[in-house]
């Protein structure tokens, strides 16, 4: 039995230890926002916070994430500036990827509330999205920096 | 009355429930079963039977028959509904529409959806479905009053009279239901718009950042277990042998079983799945490809390239004329195949009863999933039903003529009798086939003397992707697969002696449309040897082409635009350049300008694309300008790293670290104009793939004198340190 904190709610899983986080999180505690993309840490769509830092949930094996806060796109409150910059720059087309995309833009302006085009690139390039949204999470980046750096809801 | 009424009619009966009870403008059971019962003949519906529901809640729920992938259709068909109906937008919600004849492809006679065509061929029915529907609400409104219909008026969700009253879509919706559909409908002229041709948020957005939005992939049914496959590791093979011992000792796993394809490893979850494929045992006999490779086929194709093929176009005399040219120029190009790599990887959930069959999945291509379930589980079509999720991507993958995933999950849910998600890993899904073609090309030009092309002549190799699929005989004709030279037979440039011809070696590789199809291999090869064509004229490439278009205006109209909006003959920073390409595709047009630059390693980077586009009458500029954004990011993965190769038969990428694409680093700045118009519309899912590799090593050329014929560009035949 392992116990997990995700989303402030306690789980307790029978599950193998070395099973990767991401399955626990989608198939056990049934919260399939976090995505499956590639297996191998390339791609980013199972992107979830671990103590607050942007983690790839396929590399974590659950045993590692026993104690520790874990928070997942479905514990993102709604009026999160990330997510309302995200649905004022329509920045979704397929979809897919956005659960991670957001969680990595959650993390990057949690340390640094200013990000540069630069900045931003570096810390999302371990993101992809195969629609092509790039130009405009970028811009909802800054969207949402903006709106925080005025005292938004953080 | 078959089942599949009994069903649609359950369906549509519960879609009104959830909508908290009251009409149902639309139900119209009888106009269903009649259309439901005529499935062969093509029909375009008057009524608003199957594609409206209004609630006595006032919600306006949109049945789409379209596979949202991205593209925007949950926004765009909505918006032509609602644009005649007058009902409010922000009322509106939308639903995947069940497999029923009435919801086929007004051209393909089944339902799916692809080839960019869903706004061009759902634009006439839906505004007459939204005009009926509103002309029945005006005449309940009417009736209920006592007035005569020329006194009322629809608007923003009421039909209000001239007094001043007024009533509520939703309070009239069950009167309207059983009102006489109008015989005939007058539309609204484009410029009476209120809704299309504007900007307008997508519908599906925000379930699309709060994690809510159910792929295919998260469906999660009572009882369901999770598989996955061993496969083939050389196409077209065959399990000669298999132990099974250790996989069935992985905790989790349930079962192991030969299906078709393999071996199917069923668990309780997907990382039981996955561990008990990795401890099987399997002796595979590799077949008639063990032999395959990239390098082979290259020399295959490069002298079939030597002789002539089918011919596709043939317009004067091209031989003699460029035996007599003043000068002449020849060229070899070549493509490779390409995955389509969708951020979602294949899957698909059945739940196969005896009488019954329930699949889940993101496709592309409902009916034809359907029907090849339907035969492998030993059940009749309207006993299988199935549920289009949100995709992952598309990008034609979920299209496949075969119904490949769908046929695979059909063959282990018959195997397992329990309710099972048949899974692909990325590894899996890159190596499971399907690819855009690869192709070989050879070309040969002449210019007279006073640089004038005079004769273009292009000999063309690859796989048909139409053959040995159920499409065969409407997609090629003598000899000729139409996919395979599109955009290369119609070149629009005035040149008076032209011939193209075509190879299609019958290869064991799998293939498939992928986004543009022949375009996103024919743009490239026309576009970059028109530039040579203007080099070895000494004319400006753009000049060059603008001159060649005289007779064809709305290329050269995006061509002017692109050009103009990059600011073509003004300076740029040390260390850029310019290249420009323009296409035809999918009824619609599109110019686009790269700027790039290539460091001393030989990495070109992409700094800003201007891209011009003429799809005639637009819904939603938005999304078009997304889609140019997104074809080219498509296009640049492709122009940069993207190569499926085979040796001894085997693919050798699996995953994003050895098949990469363009990530958010490499995001040039896109900047996209549209062509006002009120030409039919076009186009725009693939239409903005096809010019971006072309004017990316345009620009190339033009900074560094070297000219790519090969993709994906490599480092090092541009390494300068």
């Amino acid at each position: 039995m392992i116990s997990l904190v995700v989303n402030s709610q306690k789980h307790t899983v029978d599950v193998t230890p070395d099973t990767p986080l991401l399955w626990v999180i989608r198939e056990r505690i049934n919260l399939t926002g976090t995505k499956y993309g590639c297996g191998i840490a390339q791609c980013g769509a199972c992107t979830v916070h671990i103590d607050g830092k942007a983690e790839r949930s396929c590399q974590i094996p659950v045993k590692d994430a026993e104690g520790k806060k874990i928070t997942t796109i479905e514990g993102i409150p709604e009026n999160h500036p990330i997510k309302t910059a995200w649905i004022a720059d329509d920045v979704p087309q397929c979809g897919y990827c956005h659960s991670g995309q957001i969680m990595s833009a959650i993390a990057l302006l949690n340390e640094k509330p200013q990000p540069t085009d630069a900045d931003i690139d570096n810390f999302m390039s371990g993101n992809i999205c195969r629609c092509g949204t790039y130009q405009r999470i970028r811009h909802a980046i800054h969207r949402a920096a903006a709106v925080m750096a005025e005292g938004g809801t953080k | 009355m078959t089942e599949i009424i009994k069903i649609s009619r359950q369906d549509f009966i519960k879609t009104s429930a959830v909508l908290g009870g009251g009409l149902v403008l639309g139900l119209h059971l009888p106009e269903r079963e009649s259309l439901a019962e005529t499935a062969a003949q093509p029909t375009t519906p008057i009524l608003p039977n199957a594609f409206v529901h209004i609630g006595s809640d006032d919600i306006v729920t949109i049945i789409v028959n379209k596979s949202e992938m991205g593209q925007g259709v949950y926004t765009s068909l909505p918006m032509l509904v609602a644009e005649e109906l007058e009902c409010d937008w922000r009322a509106v919600h939308v639903e995947a529409a069940p497999v029923d004849p009435v919801y086929n492809h007004t051209q393909w006679g089944a339902q799916g959806t692809g080839g960019s065509t869903s706004v061009r061929t759902e634009w006439d029915r839906l505004s007459k479905v939204g005009t009926a529907a509103r002309e029945m609400l005006i005449a309940a409104a009417a009736e209920t009053w006592s007035v005569d219909k020329a006194s009322c008026r629809a608007q923003n969700g009421l039909v209000i009279h001239t007094s001043g009253k007024s009533l509520t879509y939703g309070q009239l919706a069950e009167k309207a239901s059983g009102m006489p559909a109008p015989e005939s409908v007058q539309l609204k002229d484009p410029s009476e718009y209120r809704l299309v041709g504007k900007p307008t948020k997508r519908l599906d957005t925000p379930e699309k950042t709060n994690g809510k939005a159910v792929f295919g992939i998260d469906i999660n049914i009572p009882r369901m277990l999770v598989a996955v496959v061993a496969r083939p590791p050389v196409f077209g093979g065959k399990v000669k042998s298999f132990k099974s011992e250790k996989a069935k000792e992985v905790p989790g796993v349930k079962e192991v079983v030969q299906i078709e394809p393999g071996v199917a490893v069923v668990a309780t979850n997907f990382w039981a799945a996955t561990s008990g494929r990795e401890a099987l045992e399997i002796v595979w006999d590799d077949g008639p490809n063990a032999g395959l490779s990239t390098t082979g086929m290259r020399e295959q194709y490069a002298s079939l390239a030597k002789t002539a093929g089918a011919v596709a176009r043939k317009e004067g005399d091209p031989e003699q004329t460029l035996t007599k040219a003043a000068k002449q120029i020849a060229a070899e190009y070549e493509v490779p195949y390409l995955a389509h790599a969708t951020m979602e990887p294949l899957n698909c959930t059945i739940d196969l009863k005896p009488d019954s069959c329930e699949i889940w999945t993101g496709t592309q291509f409902q009916t034809g999933d359907r029907n090849a379930a339907a035969q492998i589980v030993g059940l009749k079509s309207e006993q299988v039903k199935v549920h289009t999720t949100f995709l992952g991507g598309g990008y034609g993958r979920r299209a496949n003529p075969h119904s490949d995933f769908v046929v695979m999950a059909a063959h282990v849910a018959k195997a397992v009798k329990k309710p099972v998600k048949v899974m692909w890993t990325r590894e899996d899904d890159m190596k499971g086939g399907y690819y855009r073609p690869m192709w070989y090309d050879r070309l040969a030009a002449g210019l007279d003397a006073d640089g004038n092309p005079v004769a273009w002549r292009h000999t063309i190799v690859g796989q048909s992707i139409m053959a040995g699929t159920p499409f065969e005989a409407m997609g090629i004709k003598n000899g000729i697969d139409g996919a395979s030279v599109e955009g290369a037979a119609e070149i629009p440039y005035a040149i008076p002696n032209i011939l193209v011809d075509l190879h299609s070696p019958k290869i064991g590789v799998p293939v498939q449309w992928w986004r543009s199809v022949g375009h996103s291999h024919t743009a490239f090869v026309v576009e970059s040897f028109i530039d040579e064509l203007a080099n070895a004229a000494g004319k400006d490439p753009y000049e060059f082409r603008r001159k060649l278009l005289t007779a064809h205006p709305r290329n050269r109209g995006v061509l002017e635009l692109a050009a103009t909006k990059a600011g073509w003959d003004k300076p740029l920073p040390q260390g850029h350049a310019r290249g420009i390409a323009v296409h035809e595709s999918f009824g619609s047009f599109i110019a686009q300008v790269a700027e790039v630059s290539v460091n001393p390693a030989g990495n070109v980077r992409v700094h800003k694309v201007v891209c011009a586009v003429d799809c005639g009458r637009v819904v939603n500029p938005d999304t078009i300008a997304a889609q140019m954004e997104s074809g080219i990011v498509y296009g640049l993965s492709a122009a940069l790293y993207g190569a499926i190769t085979l040796k001894d038969g085997k693919v050798q990428q699996d995953n994003f670290d050895s098949y990469e694409v363009v990530r958010i680093s490499e995001m040039p700045e896109v900047e996209t104009h549209i062509v006002q118009s009120n030409e039919k519309p076009g186009g725009i899912g693939e239409p903005g793939v096809p010019p971006i590799a072309p004017a990316v090593c345009n620009a190339v050329f033009a900074l560094t004198g070297k000219r790519i014929r090969s993709l994906p560009i490599r480092a090092e035949e541009l390494r300068t340190a």
